[in-house]
C-alpha cells in the first residue's frame, strides 16, 4: 500500500525533485519529519556542548575552555535545547504527526500554515546560528537575556534574539493551527472527552503557545530596540527598569515550561494504557489537569524572582500559586499509579522510558516545591539546585517522554520495528547516568555551588567527576538509541498496523500511514482506551465502519 | 462537492468537516492570531501604566508636546476607514463586487492618509531632535525618555500594522479581480474586515493614552 513516503502534495503543486518534495510539502506526517530532523541534529549538538562542558569541570580550575567560552557554551546549550529543540518538542515533531491520526483526520486544519512554521523555525535556527559565524562569537547572556546585562554586552546578542523572535512566531502559528484543527476536525461523534489524553496534552500546550508566546516576542522585540535604538525602557540610566524584564520574560517562559511537559505528560497516558491492557484511571481528572495546570502555570512566574527584590506579599502569592500547581501534577501522578494497579504489565522499551520519566518527574517536581518555598529558595536560588530540579523536570521528564513516545510510536511512522533489547540498553544506560549525571548536583547546590560557573571549590570535585561520567551514560545511552533506529530503519521487522495491540484511532491505519490518513473518516462513539481481556474493545471494518463482534 | 459522512455502527449517517474548505475554522483561526496581537499590545499597554503611574506628571506634560489635532485628525480617519471596510464585506456577501472593491480602494486611501500624517508628525518630533537615543531627549527626565521611548514603539508597531493592512488590502483586491475572493467564497475578505477592525481598535486606546493625557 503507498504510504505518505511514496507519494505528497506540495504547495505549489508537484515536484520531480524529492528534495524539494520534502521542503514543500503539506503533509502533516511530512513536515513532523522535518521537524524531527532538524530539531535532534540541534539536540545532538546541545549535547555536544554540555559534554564539553561537563568535561571541562571534571576538574577545578581551569582547563581547556577559557571563562568567556564557557559562557558562550552554556548559552549555546541553552539557546539550542529551549528555543531549537525543546519548545517546538513534542508538539512539533510527534505532535503534527500524531494529531490529525488520533482525531480521525486528514490534515491539521490549516496544512499550508503548517508548512509555514516549519519555515520560520529553520528561519530562526540559522538566524540563531549566524552569530556563530560572525567572528563575534555567541551570546553570552544565558538563555534568559536578563537586562541590563543583555543591553551592555559586547558579545553578539542581537542575532540570538531575532532568532528567539522568529521562533516565537512559528510556535504561535502551531499553537493556533492546533487548537483549531482539535476544535474543528475531531472525527463525527468524538467530544471532548473522548479523545486520546495526548491531544488533551497538545491542546493545553497549544493554548500556552497562542497566550504566552506574544509575550516574550514583545519583550525580546523591546530588547532588540533598546540595544539599536536605545529606548530606555529597561535601561536604568534612562528611568527604565531591569525588574520589569525579569516579570516579561518569566510571564512566558514559566508557562514555557509547562508547555514542554504537558504534551510529554500525554504520551505518559498513551503508553501507559497500551502496556497495561486497561483503561486509564481517572480520565476526566487527567484532562482537566492538563488544563488547570496550563492555566495555574500561568500565574506563577514570580517564583523565578523571589530574589530579585520583590515585595513581600508577591513573593507569599507566587510561592502560594507554585504550591497550587502540584496539586493537578500530583492528580496525574496518582492517576498513572492507579492505572498501573492490577494492570497486565508489558515492561516493553517504550513502557521502560514511561516509568524512568515518571520517577524521575516526581524527584525534579518535588524538589521544584522546596524551591517554591521562600526561605529554602533565599538560600538555594543560583545553585546547581536549581539546575539539577530543571534537567530532573526536562530531561528526565520531558526528554525521557519524547524518547518514549519515539519508541511507541517509531513502528507507526517507520513501518519497522526496532531492536528490543538494544532498546532496553540504550535505557539502562540513560536512566542510570542520568541520575548520575543529576542527583549529585542536588548535594553540592544544596552545599552552595553556585551555577553559570566555569570553576568550583576544591570540595565539589566528587560531585562534578560522578556527574562528568554520568554524562559519558547519558551521552552513550542516546547514541544507542540513534544507532537502534538507523538499524531499526534498514533491517527491522515490518511492524503492521498494530503492533502493540493499542487502542487509539492511529493504530486502525496501516503503518506507514498513507497520504491523507483515512480513506473514510470514523464514527466515534467510544472512549478511547477500552480493553476486554487485553484485547482492544474497538475494531473496523476497511470501510472505517465499526464492526461489532 | 458531495458532503462525506461517517456511519456509525447501525448506519446512521454523520457529516463530516472538510478540513480544505471550513468556514468556521478559518474565522476561529484567525481570531485567536488576533487573541495573540492582543497579548502582544496588551505587553505595551502595561509597561506604559506602569511607567505613566510612577511618572505620572512627567508623562503629562510630555503628551503636551503632541499635537493633539493631527492626532486627533487621525483617529476619525481611521474609524471611517474601518466603517468602508466594514462596508465593504458587507457589499461582497451581498454579491454587489464591484462595489465592495471601491470600498476596499477607499479604506486604503484613507490608510495612507493615516500613514502619511504619522510621518509628518514623527518627523516634525525628530527635527526637534526627539527620538530614541538622542543627545536632546536623553538630557531630559527620565518620565520624559521613557514616554517618547514607548510613544515610537508603539505607534511604531501599529504603524507597521497599518502597512500590513494595506499590503493585505491589496490582496484583497487582487483576489477579487482574479475571482479568489467571491460572494459564497469571502473569507479572506472577512478575516483581513477583522484585521483592520483590530488596528483601529488599538489606535482608539493609543490616541487617548497619548495624545489626551496632556490636555
Amino acid at each position: 500500500m503507498p504510504s505518505f513516503y511514496h507519494e505528497t502534495e506540495t504547495v505549489f503543486g508537484t515536484h520531480k525533485n524529492p528534495i524539494l518534495q520534502w521542503i514543500f510539502t503539506v503533509d502533516h506526517k511530512r513536515i513532523a519529519l522535518l521537524y524531527m530532523g532538524v530539531m535532534f541534529t540541534l539536540f545532538f549538538l546541545a549535547v555536544s556542548a554540555a559534554v564539553t562542558m561537563r568535561a571541562e569541570l571534571f576538574f577545578p580550575g581551569p582547563q581547556f575552555l577559557k571563562p568567556h567560552t564557557y559562557n558562550e557554551l552554556f548559552t549555546f546549550h541553552g539557546v539550542t535545547m529551549i528555543f531549537l529543540f525543546i519548545v517546538p518538542g513534542i508538539p512539533a515533531a510527534l505532535g503534527n504527526f500524531i494529531l490529525p491520526l488520533m482525531l480521525g483526520a486528514r490534515d491539521l486544519s490549516f496544512p499550508r500554515l503548517n508548512l509555514l512554521s516549519w519555515w520560520f523555525y529553520v528561519i530562526g535556527v540559522a538566524t540563531a546560528y549566524s552569530a556563530l559565524m560572525s567572528g563575534h562569537g555567541f551570546a553570552d547572556t544565558g538563555w534568559t537575556f536578563y537586562a541590563p546585562y543583555s543591553l551592555r554586552t559586547d558579545s553578539h546578542v542581537l542575532p540570538t534574539l531575532i532568532a528567539a523572535f522568529i521562533l516565537g512566531i512559528s510556535s504561535i502559528l502551531t499553537g493556533i493551527n492546533f487548537v483549531v484543527t482539535i476544535h474543528r476536525l475531531r472525527a463525527p461523534g468524538m467530544g471532548f472527552f473522548k479523545m486520546p489524553l495526548f491531544v488533551w496534552g497538545l491542546y493545553s500546550t497549544a493554548w500556552i503557545q497562542v497566550l504566552a508566546t506574544p509575550v516574550i516576542g514583545i519583550t525580546l522585540l523591546l530588547v532588540i530596540l533598546e540595544r539599536t535604538l536605545n529606548i530606555g525602557i529597561f535601561d536604568p540610566t534612562k528611568g527604565g527598569d531591569p525588574i520589569l524584564y525579569e516579570h516579561l520574560f518569566w510571564i512566558y517562559s514559566h508557562p514555557a515550561v509547562y508547555l514542554m511537559i504537558l504534551p510529554g505528560f500525554g504520551i505518559v497516558s498513551e503508553v501507559l494504557t497500551t502496556f497495561t491492557r486497561r483503561t486509564i484511571f481517572g480520565y476526566h481528572a487527567i484532562a482537566i489537569s492538563s488544563a488547570s495546570i496550563a492555566g495555574i502555570g500561568y500565574l506563577v512566574w514570580g517564583h523565578h524572582m523571589l530574589t530579585s527584590g520583590i515585595s513581600d506579599m508577591a513573593r507569599i502569592i507566587f510561592s502560594l500559586l507554585t504550591f497550587l500547581v502540584a496539586i493537578p501534577t500530583g492528580v496525574k501522578i496518582f492517576d498513572w499509579i492507579a492505572t498501573l494497579y492490577k494492570g497486565s504489565i508489558i515492561l516493553a522499551t517504550p513502557m521502560l522510558w514511561i516509568l524512568g520519566s515518571i520517577v524521575n518527574f516526581t524527584i525534579g517536581g518535588l524538589t521544584g516545591l522546596t524551591l517554591a518555598a521562600i526561605g529554602a529558595d533565599i538560600h538555594l536560588h543560583d545553585t546547581y539546585f536549581v539546575v539539577a530540579h530543571f534537567h530532573y523536570t526536562i530531561l528526565g521528564g520531558v526528554m525521557f517522554m519524547f524518547i518514549g513516545g519515539l519508541h511507541y510510536w517509531y513502528p507507526k511512522i517507520t513501518g519497522k520495528i526496532y531492536d528490543e533489547v538494544r532498546g532496553r540498553i540504550a535505557f539502562g544506560l540513560m536512566f542510570v547516568g542520568f541520575n548520575m549525571l543529576w542527583f549529585p548536583m542536588f548535594i553540592a547546590g544544596f552545599l552552595g555551588n553556585p551555577r553559570r560557573y566555569f570553576d568550583y571549590l576544591p570540595t565539589f570535585t566528587i560531585y562534578h567527576q560522578i556527574a562528568g561520567v554520568g554524562a559519558v551514560l547519558v551521552a552513550s545511552g542516546l547514541l544507542t538509541i540513534l544507532y537502534n533506529f538507523a538499524r531499526g530503519l534498514k533491517d527491522g521487522k515490518e511492524a503492521g498496523p498494530n503492533p502493540w495491540n493499542a487502542t487509539t484511532l492511529e493504530w486502525h491505519i496501516s503503518s506507514p500511514p498513507p497520504l491523507e490518513n483515512f480513506s473514510k473518516i470514523p464514527y466515534v462513539d467510544f472512549d478511547p482506551y477500552e480493553y476486554e481481556n487485553g484485547e482492544p474493545v474497538v475494531r473496523f471494518d476497511e470501510n472505517f465502519q465499526r464492526v461489532v463482534r | 462537492m458531495k458532503q462525506e459522512m461517517a456511519y456509525d455502527v447501525a448506519g446512521n449517517s454523520y457529516p463530516v468537516t472538510d478540513y480544505k474548505d471550513d468556514y468556521d475554522g478559518e474565522k476561529f483561526g484567525f481570531w485567536i492570531f488576533l487573541l495573540t496581537e492582543m497579548m502582544m499590545f496588551g505587553v505595551l499597554f502595561l509597561l506604559f501604566a506602569i511607567n505613566f503611574y510612577r511618572h505620572s506628571e512627567l508623562f503629562g506634560t510630555s503628551s503636551g508636546h503632541l499635537n493633539v489635532w493631527l492626532g486627533g485628525v487621525n483617529t476619525v480617519i481611521l474609524l471611517v476607514s474601518t466603517y468602508t471596510m466594514g462596508l465593504a464585506s458587507l457589499m461582497m456577501r451581498q454579491a454587489k463586487v464591484r462595489a465592495s472593491a471601491y470600498f476596499v480602494g477607499a479604506t486604503v486611501v484613507m490608510a495612507i492618509i493615516f500613514l502619511s500624517i504619522k510621518a509628518f508628525e514623527w518627523s516634525v518630533d525628530i527635527h526637534h531632535g526627539i527620538y530614541p537615543g538622542s543627545g536632546i531627549l536623553d538630557a531630559k527626565d527620565k518620565g520624559e525618555i521613557l514616554f517618547f521611548g514607548l510613544y515610537f514603539v508603539m505607534t511604531g508597531l501599529h504603524g507597521l500594522h497599518v502597512i500590513v493592512g494595506i499590503a493585505l488590502m491589496a490582496w484583497v483586491l487582487l483576489l477579487i479581480r482574479s475571482g479568489g475572493i467571491r460572494p459564497e467564497h469571502n473569507i479572506v475578505m472577512k478575516n483581513v474586515t477583522l484585521y483592520w477592525d483590530f488596528v483601529h481598535l488599538i489606535w482608539i486606546i493609543l490616541f487617548p493614552l497619548f495624545y489626551m493625557i496632556g490636555v
